[in-house]
């Protein structure tokens, strides 16, 4: 039995002999070329069988995924026809370099061009040249492409990388899931994979290397796991799991257009928490009421610079467009503690999570948190945006921020923008102090989210970080209840709403006391979404609020659980 | 001839837009750049239009040379209207 772990981009379990797919052997040699002539001509008989065999698979994916999917194989047929490249390899070979020498010195410029890039979608198109080159390359040296599209039995594929050529072939009836040595969330591999429902893992650095054609695979693509050779107990157990997994997701999709309300007549909205533009898709395709936090440090993760005004407005842009007028709130930079950027140079610290973070640093480097504000700002006419501060600790800070949110609406207007002029602007509560005088900030925010890990680890005084502490970490305890209560009531007695935007929000146990308290948004992992409105349409509210009080008198987390599983939780 | 366009497709000059307007122009004699924060490139080539990375909101000027750059010109921005792309500045 062997165990491999990689990046779990797709979710999912399933069973199946693994399916090697071998890249054909295309190594060639430099030759001198005196006939240049006939060589241009064997270069562009190359080029024109490949793109018969191009359109051919264009026409099979659009078959088979769609118009929209299929668009890559347009742009393969284009860059077969790119002028620019095409007259570069003719320069080479008539420099008297044999052809496939000339490609691969020419494809490799545009590749490292590619690569290069700072934008991580452009990177990705370098694996869309290397396909067209490699394509071109192998009618050169007359070996043929091997063909997938005929397999029998169910397989999992285990490749370095997939190429669009190569997943368009495959006969996606046996494909199980996929297995590559390279990628991320956004390759190509993982997009399909999510189209397809099929569970991926990527990144996994030596699968090829491990795994044998035929070998009996196990893949999890909720956690990225994958057993090879697995012991009896073990497959049957993921037989299990897998069956499990395939009756809930069945059973789901019936709540995917119903609405959030409870058995007795009251609406919530259940949100998705993202942190990319993509996962948007995610949350549309589970239902999701809106967006209920965007985390947007990860914009100015991964990278040398800070993302200009330009490039932020893009993707705000793109997840308003998407959601349409559903609401979605984005929390501005929420960078320090356990999120670093090298690249700010903070000084390290004894106690990050108490120290320099979140919007002390942004009201501190303002100029930094106005380009933010303005490309939100801005974004505002696309959508339904709420904007939100995280680690509100003082109310000056939530006048300040609010101030210079302003202030760069009015620039906006002055500089000539069409801005919303109803953007609802509101706050995390994550810090008890602004949980305790949350009916203070209630004159001021239109709304709240309460961030319950951070609420959490601040109440308690517990490293979340911290395995020692661990136990500590406890959503149930009385005074984190009666905190969110606190909240609750506040906000609701200025007519003010509050949402959830931590774990806690997807926590079957927590649920019934956040409905019975009045909670009016839940906003959780996108794969959260349904079974959450799923347990939510079950529940009756007003016979929940008669637990309230009692709820709040015990003494204890553990209390509190028991309680909820005897009285609350709806069997069915 | 040079005509202004702002990009507004929610990811910028992707591989579907760009794919779009290459082949919209490449059966024209005339030459066409597409020239970005002042760099330019051929508008005939997928790879170089790509390389400029433009972002929604991205200005770009199309200027064409030769015979039919007039046809040229109407099909481009009747292919960046329609579809979507962008707008005339």
């Amino acid at each position: 039995m062997l165990e491999l772990k990689g990046i779990a981009v797709s979710n999912g379990i399933a069973l199946a002999k693994a399916y090697c797919l071998i890249e054909p052997d295309l190594t060639f040699n430099r030759v001198e070329v005196l006939d240049t002539g006939t060589e241009n001509t064997r270069f562009k008989n190359a080029v024109a069988t490949s793109k018969l065999e191009l359109q051919e698979i264009c026409e099979m994916a659009e078959h088979k995924f769609g118009e929209e999917k299929a668009a890559i194989f347009s742009a393969h047929l284009l860059l077969l026809e790119d002028p620019e490249m095409l007259s570069a390899i003719e320069v080479k070979i008539n420099e008297g370099n044999n052809a496939e020498y000339a490609l691969h010195e020419v494809s490799t410029m545009f590749i490292d061009m590619f690569e290069a890039m700072d934008n991580e979608y452009m990177r990705e198109r370098a694996a869309d040249i290397r396909d067209v080159a490699k394509r071109v390359l192998a009618h050169l040296l007359g070996v043929t492409i091997p063909d997938y599209s005929r397999l029998t039995s169910d397989v999992i594929i285990v490749a370095e990388d997939l190429t669009p050529s190569m997943t368009a072939q495959l006969d996606t009836k046996y494909v199980k899931g996929f297995i590559t040595d390279i990628g991320g969330r956004t390759s190509h591999s993982a997009i399909l994979a999510r189209t397809m429902e099929i569970p991926a893992v990527v990144g996994t650095k030596t699968a090829t290397k491990t795994i044998k054609h035929g070998a009996p695979i196990i893949i999890d693509g909720a956690n990225g796991e994958i057993i090879v050779n697995a012991t009896n107990e073990l497959s049957e157990y993921y037989v299990t799991k897998q069956k499990a997994y395939e009756d809930e997701q069945r059973d789901l999709t019936q709540y995917r257009s119903l609405q959030s309300v409870s058995a007795d007549g009251y609406a919530v909205e259940i949100a998705g928490n993202i942190s990319k533009q993509e996962d948007v898709d995610t949350v549309v395709k589970n239902g999701g009421d809106g967006i209920g936090l965007f985390r947007t440090e990860f914009l100015y993760m991964n990278r040398q610079e800070l993302p200009n005004e330009e490039e932020q407005f893009a993707v705000y842009r793109a997840v308003l467009e998407k959601m349409q007028d559903k609401p979605t709130v984005v929390r501005t930079l929420d960078i320090g503690g356990d999120k670093n950027l090298p690249y700010l140079k903070l000084a390290p610290e004894m106690n990050p999570f108490l120290g320099y973070r979140a919007i002390r640093l942004c009201l501190d480097q303002q100029e930094m948190f106005r380009t933010q504000l303005r490309a939100l700002i801005r974004a505002s006419v696309y959508g339904n945006l709420k904007i939100m501060f995280p680690m509100i600790a003082t109310l000056e800070e939530f006048r300040a921020a609010k101030a210079l949110l302003l202030e760069e609406q009015q620039n906006l207007k002055n500089e000539g923008y069409t801005v919303s002029e109803k953007i609802e602007v509101g706050m995390m509560i994550e810090i008890p102090s602004a949980a305790i005088i949350a009916d203070l900030f209630a004159k001021e925010a239109d709304f709240f989210s309460i961030g319950t890990n951070d609420l959490i680890q601040y109440t308690l005084a517990a490293d979340r970080m911290n395995e020692n502490v661990s136990y500590l970490y406890q959503p149930y305890h009385p005074a984190v209840l009666r905190l969110i209560k606190n909240v609750i009531d506040a906000a609701h007695r200025h007519g003010k709403w509050v949402g959830m935007c931590g774990e806690m929000a997807g926590d079957e146990i927590a649920i019934p006391i956040l409905l019975a308290l009045g909670l009016d948004e839940f906003s959780m992992n996108a794969s959260a979404i349904l079974k959450t409105r799923a347990q939510i349409t079950k529940l009756a509210k007003e016979p929940l609020m008669k637990h309230v009080e009692d709820i709040l008198m015990l003494a204890t987390a553990a209390d509190v659980e028991q309680y909820v599983r005897n009285h609350l939780v709806v069997s069915d | 001839m040079e005509k202004t366009f702002k990009i507004t497709t929610p990811e910028g000059l992707h591989a579907r837009p760009t794919a779009l307007l290459v082949s919209a122009v490449t059966g024209f004699k005339a030459e066409v750049e597409l020239i970005y924060k002042e760099k330019s490139v051929n508008l005939k080539s997928i790879m170089g239009v790509m390389s400029q990375g433009i972002l929604p909101g991205g200005v770009v000027t199309i200027s064409a040379n030769g015979v039919d750059a007039d046809k040229l010109m109407e099909t481009v921005t009747e292919v960046i209207i329609t579809k979507g792309i962008g707008e005339e500045c």
